[in-house]
């Protein structure tokens, strides 16, 4: 059983906007710093002007791991597990599934695109290749 | 800059494996064996110190805060804490560190306890954070409700940069989990004392890539105490004080296992340049590592962190024989938690200390004198230079 996170003002933009099939990231309306996880308060600026924005919902696999070990009863592996630099959000990552594609098959650089799997009020971010 | 802070003593229960003794055993056991190696007595602890505090936050994670060992020991003390929020898991040894030497106790118990092993059921895994918690908060809640529930994922995709980064190879990752091996043969109370080969390492199963089952380290049951004094209170114990030369728990990066812009590196770096900023000490003048194994892949880590060889070194300076039995630069001489059982760093540290009163038996380093220790994966690191004068 997949646990959910707690929604807070902070972050039900990010687990929500899948609702839309938006990304949605938090930003400084100020100094336009992306920043994640959401959180009320600029990091740089300290402003706490924080907005979120929909970006485009694609990335570039940093990193990846293909987990072999079920950890909860009933979860399926093998899966990948993808690290992806969020384009249009500078230092943002987003860690999540990859879908629609072979474990095996991914590979750092790759290019992925977002897509949502909805469980009760969130919407997870997974990622898909883009070609 | 030397610390006025010694360890004078340690302690370890009889670990293992779904041992079905309760923590407090453990702990009781752990205690008075620190008690004996220092020379003193309960009466002479007046500080306990623990990370993380009491906890459910994965199952067997720490069955035991600061409360209840002072009330099953009978202690009466002068100062207590408990430290979920710092250097790792070496959080309670620098703050006692801090405490003794500002007067506010003398000789301060530190400890760490785990039922991991006995917790654990296929339903219910240990080092799951928020495990049987309907809604997450914090860090883990961006990285467990993705699936990625496990610091094995965590540590799987730092391992996949590092390698795509600097041409490791999982024979690399072998080599610190069979050269552990080889020590933990001479260590008796190892969890895993047979023989393992590297083809033995690379036929198991995979966990999460490329990390497999033996660069895992090993959930037990046990207790682990180490015992810091004031330097001059140190002066008599039964043993020569183990002087804290210098700790390091600088952190510059996001409390996440993701968001570092570096994954090559971890906090360990930021910790470790810390602590050679307060000692004109050296690498080469370490006799003895001990670096944390939750996961093989944090070994080459720390070792760079330290400085003992450059950022993408590691490989060559693991496969030239370092680090093993026999190596210059020998890295977790009691099998480390990948073969001794995962004691959260304390064990690590038991063993370091262990090496320089020149009790390690069979996997004794000759003239030890100085030792290292780094504790933590990922964003959280606390690291430690002692010295036997």
């Amino acid at each position: 059983m997949r646990p959910l996170p707690e929604l807070t003002p902070e972050n039900t933009a990010f687990w929500t906007g899948g609702a839309e099939g938006k990304l949605m990231i938090a930003f400084c309306k100020d100094c336009d710093q992306a920043i994640h996880p959401p959180q009320i308060v600029c990091p740089r600026c300290w402003r706490e002007s924080v907005e979120t924005r929909a970006v485009a919902g694609t990335g570039r696999v940093y990193s990846y791991t293909i987990n072999h070990q079920p950890w909860a009863p009933g979860m399926q592996v093998p899966f990948a597990l993808a690290v992806v630099d969020v384009d249009g959000a500078p230092g943002v990552r987003i860690t999540a599934e990859v879908v629609g594609a072979d474990p095996e098959s991914v590979a750092i650089d790759q290019t992925m695109r977002v897509t949502f799997l909805n469980v009760d009020d969130v919407w997870f971010p997974q990622w898909e290749p883009a070609q | 800059m030397t610390m006025n802070a010694a360890i004078t003593g340690v302690g370890m229960s009889d670990i293992g494996r779904k041992t079905g003794r309760p923590a407090m055993a453990h702990l009781l056991e752990a205690a008075r064996r620190a008690l004996d190696c220092a020379g003193l007595t309960k009466d002479d602890i007046d500080g306990i110190c623990t990370y993380p505090g009491k906890a459910d936050n994965s199952p067997g994670m720490s069955p035991l805060g600061t409360g209840e060992v002072r009330n099953a020991l009978g202690l009466k003390t002068r100062w207590h804490s408990a430290v979920p929020d710092g250097p790792a898991q070496m959080a309670p040894i620098m703050v006692a560190a801090m405490a003794v030497a500002t007067g506010q106790a003398r000789h301060v118990l530190c400890f760490r306890a785990l039922t991991e092993s006995s917790s654990q059921t296929a339903a219910q895994r240990a080092s799951i954070p928020g495990a049987g918690r309907a809604r997450l908060g914090g860090w883990y809640s961006y990285l467990v409700p993705a699936n990625a529930m496990s610091a094995s994922n965590w540590a799987g995709w730092m391992a996949a940069r590092y390698f795509h980064e600097f041409g490791m190879t999982r024979e690399h990752l072998g080599m610190v989990a069979t050269g552990q091996r080889a020590f933990a043969r001479h260590n008796p109370s190892a969890v895993m004392q047979a023989p393992l080969a590297m083809e033995d390492y690379l036929g198991a199963r995979m966990i999460s890539s490329p990390l497999g089952l033996f660069d895992c380290d090993v959930p037990i049951d046990g207790a682990c105490v180490i015992i810091v004094s004031a330097a001059d209170a140190a002066r008599d114990c039964a043993r020569a004080p183990l002087t804290i030369e210098a700790l390091g728990s600088a952190l510059g990066s996001q409390e996440t296992w993701d968001q570092r812009a570096d994954l090559t590196t971890m906090g360990a770096h930021d910790a470790c340049a810390d602590l050679w900023s307060r000692t004109d000490m050296k690498p080469a003048d370490v006799d003895v590592l001990a670096l944390y194994d939750g996961f093989s892949i944090f070994v080459p880590y720390w070792l760079e962190a330290f400085g003992f060889c450059g950022h993408g070194e590691a490989k060559d300076f693991i496969a030239e024989g370092n680090i093993g039995p026999g190596g210059r630069f020998p890295v977790n001489t009691g099998g480390g938690q990948l073969s001794g059982g995962r004691l959260h760093g304390f064990g690590l540290l038991h063993e370091a200390c262990i090496q320089l009163w020149g009790q390690g038996g069979g996997r004794q380093v000759e003239g030890a004198k100085t030792a290292v220790c780094g504790m933590g994966g990922g964003f959280i690191a606390g690291a430690m230079m002692l010295r036997r004068d």
